[in-house]
């Protein structure tokens, strides 16, 4: 009992939520640094994924993307990143870790997103077709919007991801909540490794309920019905 | 838009259509107008890459304006293909194409599929949009104005047999019928002259098909519009088309003229074949009963008497007699109904099929067989005309 008084306290006490080191600037941090990986992550991913799905080629690429994404395990990512930075005169800290978690975030947007408008209903695109809309407005206003939930489900997927993995960036000398984890480690400070863990533990619950709400108020509403439609068994056409 | 085929418009198609030439030999004297020729298939074929044989192989076809021409055949005869390459969703591998007396390949074809309505079996609305929406799309293409698109709306959605409340709800909440009402509604938004149909009644139930055949007509006879139909049924495409073209395997065109001449006068083995060993039963469905006569039937008048009965039904050859009043009918009855009655009464039971003129002689055919007799009772609104009976229709049968 007396650890978790101790982590009560740690919260409690004022030290750890004022200055560079205090609790509002590391969350500040690590959602920064999140949402710039997230940003870049989904312009690579999502605008190559949702044009070759349009195209309904590059199937390989998509599955290699998962598989990369498989092998590889967050922490080698960092490791690999930290000489790429190094090497382009990026340093240490903020763009090591960016590198990382924007490697991280693609796979699964590229993925989701390329197997979402690559299988967007075959008759809704040729009747699309067949009523003269131009290849851009069927990507723009049909394919698109269809994707839509599964492609914001795969941007959750990605953000939750990264804001767990952004904690590893302390380790190449970034801030953020893996300050506490790491340096806690260091001072054999068990009760800030705890704190800082459930603080990127919190931090990722929120990133995933807000993501869920924003695809709620998103997902167009003839889609939900559909979806909710399908729960129901009913034969397919033949 | 605005860039002219290169030639002019009046000697577009430059070679005469079998269809042509036969029109000008019978009746009218002089060469048919070209302009009575909406769409025109000038030696079309098309091999898909990787295909050995073509899938549509020097296709030359009229479609006449204003006119239901059905595509027919067994999978693989290259319907579908020849449908989709008219709005240039698949691109001909040589041949022209000609809409409205211009070259398809004149315009860009997006373009082009503006001014084609197009319906296919899988429906295809946005599900992500109203209904409204969905009809709404060409309109929204070609930048009509909001004011005049809801109008056009509101107008289709009335015309296709839609309640108008559902211009609000999304297509997931409405049944495969009236999706593909939606789906007929979208394509007409525009207005435009053409339709292409590839087996829009394919995926809906039996029932829900003939109902939507029967509405296609309907709204043909308002709209007038060239359309062109692909179907396997053969039975569709008899009830639908104006002209029946029966395609082969590879787009061999086998015969292509009104129903009746296909099913009176099968051009050869195949076409025989395929029309199947009914085609006397499927004759009769285009046969109206205004075409043959009625006879008056077994009919007592009310107040008559019971030996007058006994001798009509004897005379018939029935064992039930109807109750005919001036040209009213009261109804049918039986000998055991007159057991114990000194007259005729004034009622009858109900005739369970009412045939009118229009009725074909197959719908006749199905009541009489279908109320274990061998005659059925004509009717002209209420008014009485006669019976219609089984030698009658097996005449027609073997004409």
């Amino acid at each position: 009992m007396s650890f978790l008084a101790d982590v009560l306290a740690w919260f409690a006490d004022p030290v750890n939520w004022s200055g560079s080191g205090g609790i509002p600037n590391r969350v500040f941090e690590h959602v920064q640094l999140s949402t710039f990986a997230m940003m870049i992550a989904a312009l690579l991913g999502i605008i190559p994924a949702v044009i070759l799905g349009h195209a309904r080629r590059g199937g390989v690429l998509a599955v290699a993307a998962v598989n990369i994404a498989r092998a590889v395990p967050s922490f080698a990512i960092i490791a690999l990143a930290l000489p790429v930075s190094i090497a382009l005169g990026l340093g240490l800290g903020f763009w090591p870790t960016l590198l990382a978690l924007v490697a991280l975030a693609i796979p699964p947007m590229f993925t989701n997103a390329y197997t979402a408008v690559r299988d967007v209903d075959p008759g809704v695109v040729e009747a699309a077709r067949g009523m003269g809309m131009t290849p851009a407005g069927i990507l723009a206003k049909v394919e698109v919007p269809m994707a839509l939930p599964i492609i914001l489900a795969a941007v959750r997927v990605s953000a939750v991801q990264v804001v767990a993995t952004a904690t590893l960036g302390a380790i190449v000398a970034w801030g953020g909540l893996g300050r506490y984890v790491i340096d806690g480690f260091a001072t054999r400070n068990n009760v800030e490794v705890f704190a800082g863990g459930l603080l990127v533990a919190l931090l990722a619950v929120a990133t995933e309920v807000g993501f869920g709400v924003l695809e709620r108020l998103v997902e167009p509403r003839g889609l939900r019905m559909l979806r909710g439609q399908e729960q129901v068994v009913r034969p397919a056409p033949t | 838009m605005g860039s002219r085929p290169p030639y002019p418009r009046s000697f577009a198609p430059a070679v005469l259509s079998p269809l042509q030439s036969l029109r000008s030999l019978g009746g009218t004297g002089r060469l048919a107008r070209v302009s009575d020729v909406m769409i025109s298939l000038r030696h079309v074929s098309k091999t898909f890459p990787g295909g050995t044989a073509p899938a549509v192989g020097d296709l030359s076809l009229d479609v006449p304006r204003g006119e239901i021409v059905v595509l027919v055949g067994p999978s693989g005869c290259g319907k579908t293909t020849t449908l989709k390459m008219i709005n240039r969703l698949i691109e001909p591998t040589s041949g022209e194409i000609y809409v409205d007396g211009e070259l398809a390949t004149s315009v860009e074809a997006h373009l082009l599929r503006r001014k084609i309505g197009y319906v296919i079996q899988q429906i295809g609305l946005f599900p992500h949009r109203t209904i409204a929406e969905n009809i709404a799309t060409v309109p929204t293409l070609v930048g009509w104005d909001e004011q005049r698109i809801a109008e056009r709306v509101t107008e289709l959605i009335e015309l296709v047999g839609l309640e108008p409340e559902m211009a609000d709800r999304y297509p997931a909440e409405l049944s495969g019928g009236q999706q593909q009402r939606v789906g007929v509604a979208r394509a007409l938004a525009a207005d435009p002259p053409v339709l292409l149909m590839d087996e829009p009644f394919g995926a809906v139930d039996p029932i829900v098909r003939s109902k939507l055949q029967e509405e296609l007509l309907a709204l043909q006879d308002r709209l007038r519009k060239t359309i062109v139909f692909v179907t396997h049924d053969i039975d569709e495409a008899i009830r639908l088309g104006n002209r029946v073209a029966i395609l082969n395997v590879g787009g061999v065109l086998e015969q292509y003229a009104s129903p009746a001449e296909i099913l009176a006068e099968p051009a050869n083995d195949f076409v025989a074949e395929f029309l199947g060993s009914d085609r006397g039963l499927k004759r009769l469905s285009l046969i109206p009963i205004s075409t043959v006569d009625l006879d008056p039937g077994p009919v007592v008048a009310p107040g008559g008497t019971v030996e007058e009965a006994r001798r009509v039904m004897e005379r018939y050859g029935t064992d039930w007699f109807a109750v005919v009043d001036g040209d009213r009918m009261l109804g049918w009855l039986t000998e055991d109904d007159l057991r114990g009655a000194a007259t005729v009464p004034r009622s009858g039971r109900r005739f369970r099929a009412w045939l009118t003129r229009s009725s074909s002689l197959r719908e006749a055919l199905d009541a009489i067989v279908s109320g274990r007799t061998t005659m059925a009772a004509v009717f002209d609104g209420d008014r009485y005309l006669g019976m219609i009976d089984v030698d009658t229709i097996s005449r027609e049968i073997v004409r």
